[in-house]
């Protein structure tokens, strides 16, 4: 949006307390242009199988990308989730998109965890788990949801593809400075209540478009609490609020998740990243444009009704009336989004029934969020004339489970257990839910069609998608953590 | 990319809050490549059945609407997914311009990267002018770059902002990448006395 940005300080203007965000902006900051807009320097770069276009581009213009060694691919909205090969992906098209990763990645010397490697994955599960995402880092991505490894104390988001193509041929890319939004989270969560429902209470509370032109930061004692998956999570859904990128400052839980992994810093490159890391906060007294604050203990499990993340409400409420909404789009928009699910205002979210069951996503797809899952199954079946899926984040989160032996509860109650990849979060693969379909899902988004056309998607967090499992419809988790 | 200067032109309402990129052009369209011609799959899943035959109804199947070039929707337009082939779809498809109270952010960015102007009016111009649109069909709207400004059916006039850079690029029809690469001196510099971020 044109107007954002104007107000910002100059970078070099004086000792003025700064966020988080702006620290790491103006590190980056290589040039101004006449329009007040920025040239950042990018660290990394995430491409994954939806970018063949952007290197079509470079092509077209005999160039090329600039600095392969900050660029990681990963296949992810493609990949086949029953099977692990090309001759599982049945659709010329798909299997093109693919090819042309591979073919993309190895003429540029790019490093790609392809299918078949075990490190492959959704490119928002693989990059923080490689070590790949650090702290302090500028971050993008063809895709919206590369807000998530801003969870590292990065400032990371999704750009287009002729951005793509951008940043391939410059490692460079023209932003104008976003405003700054706090949300600060404080107090202490009820048991059954996790990373997800806090995410859509923020959601709830600011809308869709709450965060427009911002960059989140996310604090407070609920946040700090959480752990790394937690907060990569939080920030995955930055832009469910229309945020630019949402961060968390990095303390000790982010610098020990990343000790050891395969791309972190290692040895005395490992003590003098964690020296830097230790001082990107938030100055205190540094000025946001925007503060919202939550308690953390009002928060229950939500889910979602509409077709707008911002349609969420916790479990215990009942469908609400757009008669009694004083906004004309918001109440259009509530009945055509009332419409499309089959619901009818008044009706208590819990006696909603459900078809399918998805565990997986960007949002929901690492190792604690399959535990969380895999605790309410436990001894539990799938409600008859459910189908449940659970499609690990990547494969290593599938391989860490397995160890665990999560997959043996989630196939002993009738789960399936699949490959990893992007899946039923947006059905580019083929695995979709059918018309009419009631699907309660992990993932980011309850668009209208996105899990396929004519499916209807209520968002929740993993133990809440295990319950509805289950019980066969929408359910509050907590009692089933009772014992009840 | 195209040059856009002035146009006069069928502007076609889309009056929904919070339409998503999703809905513009929905995931299954994705793995297409750029030579297609993507604005067939605007508004695919609205404006057509499962038959491929359209939807009588659908704003954009409306007689008086199909020589649009322009399209006025209400706040947060182009939410969502990051996807460019939300704005192939719509340039494809022959539009030129938007008009809204607000767009999704990587959404305006795209728009401007393909010679397709998006125009931030103020909720109460546009939600007139949506009614306007609706029960007018057919009626147009003048955008005037250069001097930033749109004339509407009932005769009003608004200034609307943009950025010079990008209204130099629009009016060119140049892209940024050539003057980003003339640049590259400067970007040179920075890595050699860049401290490797958090590397």
């Amino acid at each position: 949006m044109p107007p954002h940005g104007k107000e910002a300080v100059s970078p070099d203007a004086s000792p003025t307390p700064q966020t988080l965000f702006d620290k790491i902006w103006d590190r980056h900051r290589i040039m101004t242009r006449e329009d007040g807009q920025d040239l950042l320097f990018i660290d990394r770069h995430f491409i994954h199988d939806v970018t063949a276009t952007a290197f079509d581009m470079l092509r077209q213009r005999g160039l090329k990308p600039r600095a392969p060694h900050r660029i990681f691919g990963t296949p992810d909205h493609y990949v086949p989730t029953h099977r692990r090969d090309m001759a599982a992906i049945n659709h010329p098209e798909r299997r093109a998109m693919i090819q042309a990763l591979e073919r993309d990645a190895a003429e540029s010397g790019i490093t790609l965890f392809g299918l078949g490697d075990p490190r492959q994955g959704i490119v928002h599960v693989v990059g923080p788990e490689q070590g790949l995402s650090l702290p302090g880092m500028t971050i993008v991505c063809a895709d919206s949801h590369t807000s998530t490894h801003g969870a590292l104390g990065a400032l990371a988001f999704g750009i287009g593809a002729t951005e793509v193509g951008h940043v391939l041929a410059t490692q460079s890319l023209w932003q104008r400075r976003p405003r700054r939004m706090r949300v600060s989270v404080d107090g202490t969560l009820s048991p059954g209540v996790t990373a997800k429902d806090i995410i859509l209470a923020i959601i709830a509370e600011i809308g869709v478009a709450g965060a427009a032109g911002h960059v989140l930061e996310y604090a407070g004692s609920a946040i700090r609490a959480l752990s790394m998956e937690g907060r990569l999570t939080i920030c995955n859904m930055s832009i469910e609020a229309g945020g630019r990128a949402g961060m968390i400052a990095p303390d000790d839980t982010t610098i020990a998740y990343l000790a050891d992994r395969p791309y972190a810093p290692q040895g005395a490159a490992w003590d003098r990243a964690v020296a830097g890391w230790r001082a990107l906060r938030t100055d205190e007294d540094a000025l946001f444009d925007r503060e919202v604050a939550l308690d953390a203990a009002a928060i229950a499990p939500m889910v979602t009704w509409g077709t707008t993340p911002e349609d969420a409400a916790p479990i215990t409420a009942r469908i609400p009336d757009p008669a009694e909404t004083a906004d004309a789009g918001r109440r259009d928009g509530m009945e055509r989004a009332l419409a499309y699910m089959g619901l009818v205002p008044g009706t208590a979210l819990e006696e909603i029934g459900i078809d399918r069951v998805f565990i997986g996503s960007c949002t929901n797809g690492r190792i604690e969020d399959l535990r969380s899952a895999a605790a309410v199954v436990d001894g539990r079946k799938v409600a008859a004339g459910v189908e449940a899926w659970v499609v690990p984040g990547s494969q290593q989160v599938k391989a860490q489970a397995e160890a665990e032996g999560l997959d043996r509860i989630f196939t002993a109650a009738g789960f399936d257990w699949r490959f990893a990849g992007c899946s039923m979060c947006l059905a580019t693969n083929g695995d979709t839910v059918a018309p009419g379909q009631r699907c309660a899902s992990t993932s980011n988004r309850n668009f209208v069609g996105r899990q396929g056309p004519g499916a209807r998607t209520h968002l929740m967090s993993p133990a809440m998608a295990a319950a509805a499992a289950v019980t066969g419809r929408l359910t509050d988790v907590r009692r089933l953590l009772a014992g009840g | 990319m195209d040059r856009f200067e002035r146009l006069e032109a069928v502007a076609v309402p889309i009056a929904r809050v919070n339409c998503d990129t999703d809905q513009i052009i929905p995931a299954q369209y994705l793995q297409k490549l750029r030579s297609e011609d993507f604005g067939r799959f605007l508004f695919a899943e609205s404006r057509f059945r499962k038959d491929g035959s359209e939807v009588p109804e659908f704003i954009l199947n409306r007689p008086a609407y199909r020589p649009a070039r322009i399209l006025v929707a209400d706040r947060n337009f182009g939410c969502g997914s990051s996807r460019e082939h939300a704005v192939w779809a719509l340039h494809d498809y022959g539009i030129r311009a938007v008009i809204a109270p607000s767009f999704g952010d990587i959404f305006f960015n795209n728009c401007l990267k393909n010679g397709l102007l998006p125009i931030v009016l103020p909720q109460a111009v546009v939600t007139p002018l949506l009614a306007q649109l609706e029960s007018a069909p057919g009626a147009m709207v003048a955008v005037d770059l250069p001097a930033r400004e749109v004339a509407l059916p009932d005769g009003g006039r608004h200034a609307f902002e943009i950025e010079a850079f990008a209204k130099t690029c629009l009016v060119n029809g140049i892209d940024e990448l050539g003057y980003t690469l003339a640049q590259s001196g400067r970007i040179d510099a920075f890595e050699r006395s860049y401290d490797g971020g958090s590397m």
